[in-house]
């Protein structure tokens, strides 16, 4: 699960061009939407897309991002989750 | 800068719903949508996302505007509106003698062809026809519309997303209106394309269904294609020459959302202040119109501003509303051009179209658009078209006095 | 009824941006591609915001920005763009992925930024304008159409500050496509031989400029003013020279006031011998210029032009690679011929005012 999350921010931060972060800027439970990182809806899509690209799991519904999307800790939760129920 | 009111004196218009006036508005007055499945060309998306397909080929299309099937379907559609909008004018033997521009709008442009270009091309650099980029440029599907119907001197582009072929239309009435030309055909026109339906996708605002624009269930927007066009005229021609003016171009605005790229203010500020501001150009009040064709896409976030806005303009004076998409499906570049030829429709016929597929008012306003095809006496009607890049814009046309 | 120049940004192949003295010297491109001299994006545009941004449109709001301070005014009213060919690197971008990814799992972000409108779309976000806001894309009068339109909006809203801008860019793929069609330079080897050295074909260029305009005349700073501007789709001669008369002729001009014509002769010997012919015809005791072997040709190659030609004006002087024809006049009455692929043709009319 850390390595994953750490995974994730690496991900992210290359996915969104958040060029002047570094992966130890991003914390496991900080907001990533509106406040914390300040993202928006349009990144929301690029998760998906990412979710999808890297890990082969699917988001088909974007009304769940704001819960998904909510921290790095709720996406590493979800992708888990995901690969265990597919497996 | 007075030539007096600015006339539209032809229209002309292709969508999923008919080929010609006379269809679109049987269709129009008979609930008959033309939402289906994709066949124009493949895609892994053919059974999921419905569209509003114009039902006439590439070949044909050539065939009835006489020229070459080789030539991007944007230009196709975009030429046969044209020359039907050219053909009710009466001012087709005119063009050459007329100080005459033309102004058309699309967002896809050639891209219909291009996109068959870029898989040979990226394996190799010297592969992919050559003509199938030629036209890949949005100006130059109204260069060729130029071409075949003779338009010289004053020949234009607009590209603003969704809204692009009202700007157009306004354009071309306030360079008549400041004496710079005689006559304007206007309008817009986009095909139906891999690389819009796919983009459209990514961004998950595409129902999977036919759509239920201000419908509380609604889940997004279905792509269509088209074109409509508008040939603009003022009075002291339309005297001169005794051209029948169909309906006149009353008031309009262009405002920007300045909120995001893609999605609307919640408020609907910048289509409030367009719908405001084209009352105030027209001399009106919101209690005069007599219906509003929305833009109304179908998608959670344009729906709810737009009636948002629209709820907040018009209060207790709010008139029959509906949005034609729910027939047409989303014609981009095409929407406004289209919309526009539907409004002129609305006058003329004396009704209003309905709002097909809506069953339950969004929760948050509460607001029931036409349910059914109605005759009615109008005055004015107004047309909205809000795009990408906060964009907006909005028109009014009244009954010629 | 004229604009005033209030204020430019331009980012060219030339350095035309933090420029004390006007072309000090020119830059000379060895492949036919002629692509901008940029600046430190970061100075002009916030992190957060450049993340998303695809390089046409760093260097339009660049531009935009750069005109705004030069005015030192901060939200303009209106904005108006011209672009011919929009956003190509995005539009490819998705393009690509969804022929190789076979439609699946797209990433929305160059789909978003692909549309035309996207540059000055992102200027009016920026800088919370909610003002008029258009775009225009027609080849070479997608500039001179968004200078037309400010003409208009100046007319119709007096008060109104309108930031106009001409913007294309040139990507890998656009140029191997558009090379594809013959229309460049096989083996040019110095960009500013393009009309030393004859031959069939032009070189690639690209550019952001914006301009604040506005009918009020300012209380200080430059005096420049844009008159007119006419396009024209395949006009006869005839035609052309009669446009020609009455662009004069609105501003009270007759063509022995104009000192020097400006002309967009794009290193084509095919295509410039007609538009040499046309400046002389016309213009028969003016200067004559050039100026597309500095920027390249491109759909908004025109608004170079217009910045060129507000700083010769400004200037007094004509830098010596601009120069065709030198009949030694003070700059005050300048036209810009710009002619492309035969076609279209446009004329600007810029004064001392």
């Amino acid at each position: 699960m850390e390595q994953l999350m750490e995974d994730l921010k690496r991900q992210i931060i290359e996915a969104l061009n958040l060029k002047h972060l570094k992966p130890e800027d991003i914390g496991n439970d900080q907001p990533l939407f509106v406040e914390g990182l300040g993202l928006d809806s349009i990144d929301a899509l690029e998760l998906i897309v990412l979710l999808q690209q890297q890990y082969g799991v699917k988001l088909d519904n974007p009304q769940e991002g704001p819960t998904v999307f909510r921290s790095i800790r709720t996406m590493a939760e979800f992708i888990t989750t995901a690969k265990k129920a597919s497996a | 800068m007075t030539a007096g009111p600015i006339h539209i004196v032809g229209t002309g218009v292709i969508s999923a719903i008919g080929n010609t006036l006379a269809d679109n508005l049987q269709s129009l007055q008979q609930g008959r949508s033309g939402i289906g499945r994709i066949t124009l060309f493949d895609t892994v998306h053919r059974e999921t996302l419905p569209v509003g397909e114009v039902k006439l080929t590439n070949n044909i299309l050539a065939f009835r505007t006489k020229s070459k099937k080789t030539l991007s379907r944007t230009t196709l559609l975009g030429l046969h509106a044209a020359q039907e909008a050219i053909d009710q004018s009466g001012l087709r033997d005119r063009l050459s003698t007329l100080r005459v521009g033309l102004i058309s709008a699309t967002t896809v442009g050639g891209m219909d062809r291009t996109e068959n270009f870029f898989p040979a091309f990226l394996q190799d650099i010297l592969k992919g026809r050559l003509r199938d980029v030629v036209d890949h440029a949005c100006g130059r599907s109204t260069e060729r519309i130029a071409d075949a119907t003779g338009i010289r001197g004053f020949v234009t582009t607009i590209n603003t997303a969704c809204s692009s072929s009202v700007n157009a239309i306004q354009l071309g009435a306030r360079l008549i209106a400041a004496g710079q030309l005689d006559v304007v055909v206007a309008g817009g026109t986009d095909a139906l394309t891999r690389f819009t339906l796919n983009g459209f996708n990514s961004l998950m605002i595409l129902d999977p269904a036919p759509c239920r624009p201000f419908d509380a269930g609604r889940k997004g927007l279905n792509l269509g294609e088209g074109a409509g066009f508008v040939v603009l005229a003022p009075a002291s021609l339309c005297a001169a020459e005794r051209l029948t003016p169909l309906a006149t171009v009353s008031g309009f605005a262009n405002t920007n959302d300045a909120f995001h790229q893609t999605a609307s203010s919640p408020e609907g500020r910048g289509s409030f202040a367009a719908m405001e501001k084209a009352l105030a150009m027209a001399n009106l009040t919101a209690a005069d119109i007599g219906y509003i064709n929305l833009h109304g896409t179908g998608t959670l976030n344009n729906d709810l501003s737009e009636g948002t806005a629209v709820k907040r303009l018009f209060g207790e004076a709010l008139p029959p509303i509906s949005s034609t998409k729910a027939y047409t499906g989303h014609t981009l570049g095409a929407s406004g051009g289209v919309e526009a030829v539907f409004s002129v429709l609305a006058l003329r016929e004396q009704c209003v179209f309905p709002n097909l597929r809506f069953e339950t008012p969004m929760p948050e306003l509460g607001l029931v658009p036409q349910r059914t095809f109605e005759r009615r006496p109008l005055r004015h009607v107004m047309s909205n078209s809000f795009g990408f890049g906060g964009n907006c814009s909005s028109i009014i046309f009244s009954k010629p006095v | 009824m004229s604009l005033y120049i209030l204020g430019m940004g331009n980012l060219s192949p030339q350095k035309t941006w933090e420029d004390e003295t006007l072309l000090s010297q020119a830059f000379d491109y060895q492949n036919q591609m002629l692509t901008s001299i940029e600046p430190d994006y970061e100075q002009w545009i916030a992190p957060q915001q450049l993340r998303r941004m695809s390089r046409i449109i760093k260097m339009g709001v660049t531009a935009a920005k750069m005109a705004l301070q030069d005015a030192g005014v901060e939200v303009p009213d209106a904005i108006i763009t011209g672009t011919g060919y929009g956003c190509m690197a995005d539009t490819n971008s998705f393009l690509i992925r969804m022929i190789e990814n076979q439609e699946q799992a797209l990433n929305p972000t160059p789909f978003m930024q692909s549309t035309h409108n996207t540059i000055g779309s992102q200027i009016a976000l920026l800088l919370q304008c909610q003002g008029y806001n258009q775009t225009y894309t027609q080849e070479s009068f997608s500039f001179e159409t968004a200078l037309i339109d400010a003409l208009l909006h100046g007319a119709e809203n007096p008060g109104q500050q309108i930031l106009v801008g001409g913007v294309d860019e040139i990507t890998e793929l656009s140029h191997v496509i558009q090379s594809r069609f013959g229309i460049f330079r096989r083996s040019l080897r110095s960009s500013l031989d393009l009309f030393r050295k004859p031959g069939k074909g032009t070189v690639n260029g690209e550019g952001a400029a914006y301009f604040l305009l506005s009918a009020q005349r300012p209380e200080r700073g430059r005096r420049v003013c844009l008159e007119g501007v006419r396009t024209l789709y395949k006009p006869s001669q005839e035609t052309l020279l009669a446009e020609t008369e009455q662009l004069l002729k609105a501003s009270n001009l007759r063509r022995q006031d104009i000192d020097i014509v400006l002309s967009g002769n794009s290193g084509d010997t095919r295509l410039d011998a007609a538009a040499t012919a046309f400046c002389k015809a016309a213009f028969p005791s003016s200067s004559i210029g050039l100026f597309k072997h500095l920027s390249g040709e491109f759909p908004t190659a025109s608004a170079f032009a217009l910045w060129l030609s507000t700083r010769i004006i400004e200037h007094h002087h004509v830098p010596d690679f601009v120069i065709y024809r030198d009949l030694s006049r003070p700059m005050r009455n300048i036209i810009i011929y710009n002619p492309y692929f035969g076609t279209h043709h446009s004329l600007l009319l810029i004064r001392a005012c």
